[in-house]
């Protein structure tokens, strides 16, 4: 689509990071600083999006996505429903296409989808003029959350530029694998995978990734894991032998990271597999900074949807305010 | 009896007997009774003014879908007939995989006489080569090729069973008839939907490995060795696939095989965008696969073009990339697309494409077309060779407008097509 584009870089959608520029990632983040602030307060409301409609489109069960988003869209002060489709299935319920007519027909102003085919949010926004968020299409790109992994990384480190952040674990089946490669690589990190080669994408090194298919290689590199969640369907599917044994050989554990020559601060965009990628010690630990993610999740998403409708970045603080 | 067909003013390009040369061709009763520069014209004959055309025996395409029974929303044997002679071709073998699927003497039958009543192209039926192409049991193969069956194959998906293909390898000897072999392991392919590879990976889609087909083809050529059937590798679209077949001609085995023009030119950055109309099996691949495919072709490694016209509503490409079907529609751009990847860029000359789209098929099958020789059955073409055309699905015969290539310029058009000596297709709107 040939959109024009915000004073924020973003177009009329977010899709993915992969066509976002780094200034843009820039600017979505400095966005999301005052709207941190807004959650602290009592009352955590601003009215920027007053009058805006904004569908929750699910396809796939998320809580923890569906309900960040609605919480940002909330404190905007938007009005949000929720919609949970069943499955993408060829059977049953609507084709996606006639989802879209309808949400156009409704003159629905944002969309926040969530889908199990990779491509889907590409689909819905090539075919509605409403602003569409993607929320995590199949194992393509889940925007939201890398930006969120990113402002959390930024508040530890202080910058992004130039730190070695190592993705461990389902990668292949990752779409916040992809998307973080995309907004870490704009902004200057430098990116590595980590895990079974079974579970590691054909030709991802010439996305510019080094692979390690030892955790203990990973440590000594990385000053950041952001650490996937392994869902037990990889191992019915044959990907790895067992949770049990995965948790052997890449589990993230507080004697590894022990190892590091470097304090490694420790990113999971969950939820949490305890035993099994991730170990108690440390997702409870002093170097586990994943519930700040959670806290970031809000604000980014705050920052997205006011862009998106056409915010200017350095009025966020002024928006903050309540007073447009 | 009909008055005979004299066609003069154009260049006859027939390499079946060598020749590139302006010349007439008198066609009687059907069949070709001669070609050279100075036959003279009988008196009762009809002229058809070539000047400017080329005159060609008429294309095979020994891989196409037409989809009925069960599938007419995207295309049936009338339709499907009609796009192939608008695309040049005289001849189409329609592949089994029905809804029921062509397994027994009186679907081949049906199959075949419905083609022959829409007047257009020949249709020749391949029967299923297991019951309900189900990979278990083989077809009564004897009883469908006494139907009008040419060939058998479980196209649209693999015989998978190692046993079952080394007995269809044997029994079709009676017969003299090829398995065609859709060359695919599906434990390698894994509910991929496109080429396994960069793309895939940045796309999130999951992906099918070169391996897939050419771990198949390795497997099929020493099951051909071992049992002397002859075996047909269907779309070929891997370059580790074109040395198994170098190693089974250099040994002189009964194998031949295919690739279709998508698979000449087109590669993987095509899905880019999640475009369903580039979702093809065998999917897209790199350009080192394009090269391997193209010299193969031209070395005769690879022995002919089939398109794998597989005609998909519009709805079912309108959807997410998972959940679209398979498949390009081929006949109508197949000679264009050919010209464009393989003549223009000089890879090969006119009369080498004709070989691999005509006289090639019809060698490797034991067909009487495919050939200008007195006697033949006159199933020629006419086209204009250097004529560029953009490609509209619109005006397209087929039901289905499924193309990666709308708006694509094109080299090469079809002007007439005539089978059995009867003039079935003129293009419209031509001066
Ligand atoms: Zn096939």
């Amino acid at each position: 689509m040939s959109e024009k584009r915000k004073e924020s870089g973003l177009g009329k959608d977010l899709v993915g990071l992969e066509n976002v520029s780094g200034e843009t990632i820039q600017a979505i983040l400095d966005t999301a600083e005052p709207f941190k602030e807004i959650s602290e307060r009592a009352i955590k409301k601003v009215p920027v999006l007053r009058g805006k409609t904004i569908v929750n489109l699910f396809f796939e069960p998320s809580t923890r996505t569906r309900i960040s988003f609605e919480f940002a869209e909330k404190r905007l002060g938007a009005d949000t429903v929720n919609v949970a489709a069943s499955g993408s299935s060829v059977v049953k319920g609507e084709t996606l296409v006639d989802t879209a007519r309808n949400l156009e027909a409704m003159r629905i102003d944002m969309v926040v989808i969530r889908h199990g085919s990779s491509g889907a949010a590409q689909f819905l926004a090539d075919r509605i003029p409403s602003n569409v968020i993607n929320g995590g299409d199949g194992q393509h790109e889940h925007p939201t959350q890398a930006l969120l992994d990113m402002l959390t990384l930024r508040d530890s480190f202080g910058r992004i530029e130039g730190l070695k952040v190592c993705i461990v674990g389902d990668i292949v089946h990752s779409r916040v694998a992809r998307s973080n490669i995309y907004g870490l690589q704009k902004s200057g990190a430098e990116v590595a995978v980590c895990g079974p080669r079974s579970l590691i994408p054909t030709r991802i090194e010439e996305m510019g990734v080094q692979v390690f298919t030892h955790i203990e290689d990973a440590i000594q590199w990385a000053d950041s894991l952001n650490v996937l969640r392994l869902q037990l369907e990889r191992m019915n599917a044959g990907f790895i032998p067992s949770l049990r044994e995965y948790n052997r050989v890449y589990g993230v554990t507080q004697e590894r990271l022990d190892k590091a020559p470097r304090e490694i601060v420790v990113l999971h965009p969950g939820p949490m597999n305890r035993g099994v990628e991730i170990d108690s010690t440390v997702a409870d630990g002093p170097q586990s900074v994943i519930l700040s993610q959670v806290t970031n999740g809000v604000a980014v998403r705050m920052a997205v949807l006011y862009l998106l409708a056409g915010g200017a970045p350095e009025r966020a603080e002024e928006a903050k305010k309540g007073e447009e | 009896m009909s008055r005979p067909l004299y066609i003069e003013g154009g260049r006859v390009v027939d390499p079946s007997q060598d020749i590139d040369d302006l010349a007439a061709v008198l066609v009687v009763d059907g069949r070709i009774e001669a070609v050279g520069a100075d036959i003279s014209k009988p008196d009762d004959a009809e002229t058809l003014d070539a000047t400017g055309l080329t005159i060609s025996p008429g294309l095979i395409d020994v891989h196409v879908h037409l989809r009925e029974p069960g599938g007419e929303h995207k295309e049936d044997i009338a339709t499907g007939s009609k796009a192939a002679i608008a695309g040049g071709f005289t001849t189409i073998w329609a592949m089994p995989n029905t809804d029921p699927p062509i397994d027994d003497p009186a679907a081949v039958g049906y199959v075949r006489a419905a083609g022959r009543a829409v007047r257009a192209s020949r249709v020749m039926p391949i029967g299923a080569a297991s019951i309900g192409q189900q990979g278990e049991k083989m077809t009564e193969i004897g009883e469908l090729v006494h139907a009008g069956a040419v060939a058998v194959s479980d196209d649209g998906h693999p015989v998978r069973n190692s046993g079952l293909m080394r007995r269809l390898l044997e029994y079709t000897q009676t017969f003299d008839i090829p398995v065609l072999q859709h060359a695919e392991d599906p434990g390698l392919t894994h509910g991929g939907v496109m080429n396994e590879g960069r793309v895939a990976t940045e796309l999130g889609l999951r992906g099918i490995p070169n391996a897939a087909e050419a771990a198949m083809v390795a497997r099929d050529v020493l099951l051909s060795e071992l049992t002397g059937g002859h075996l047909h590798v269907c779309h070929v679209s891997a370059r580790q696939s074109v040395d198994h077949l170098r190693w089974a001609k250099d040994r002189g085995l009964a194998v031949t095989s295919e690739v279709t023009p998508h698979h000449l030119i087109l590669t993987e950055e095509l899905v880019r965008g999640y475009n369903t109309q580039a979702k093809v099996n065998p999917p897209l691949r790199l350009e080192e696969d394009v090269v391997a495919v193209r010299e193969a072709l031209v070395e005769g490694v690879i022995d002919v073009i089939a398109t794998d016209h597989a005609p998909h509503h519009y709805d079912e490409k309108e959807r997410e990339f998972d959940d679209a079907p398979f498949g390009i529609n081929g006949l109508e751009t197949a000679f264009g697309l050919c010209m464009q990847a393989l003549v223009d860029p000089g890879y090969m000359t006119l009369s080498g494409l004709i070989d691999r789209m005509s006289c090639g098929p019809a060698r490797i099958m034991g067909l009487p077309t495919g050939s200008l020789r007195r006697g033949a059955p006159a199933d020629i073409v006419l086209y204009a060779p250097e004529e560029k055309w953009i490609v509209d699905p619109a005006r397209f015969h087929s039901r289905s407008r499924n193309t990666p290539l709308a708006g694509r310029e094109l080299t090469g058009r079809i002007q007439t097509t005539i089978v059995g000596g009867e003039i079935r297709f003129v293009a419209e709107g031509d001066a």
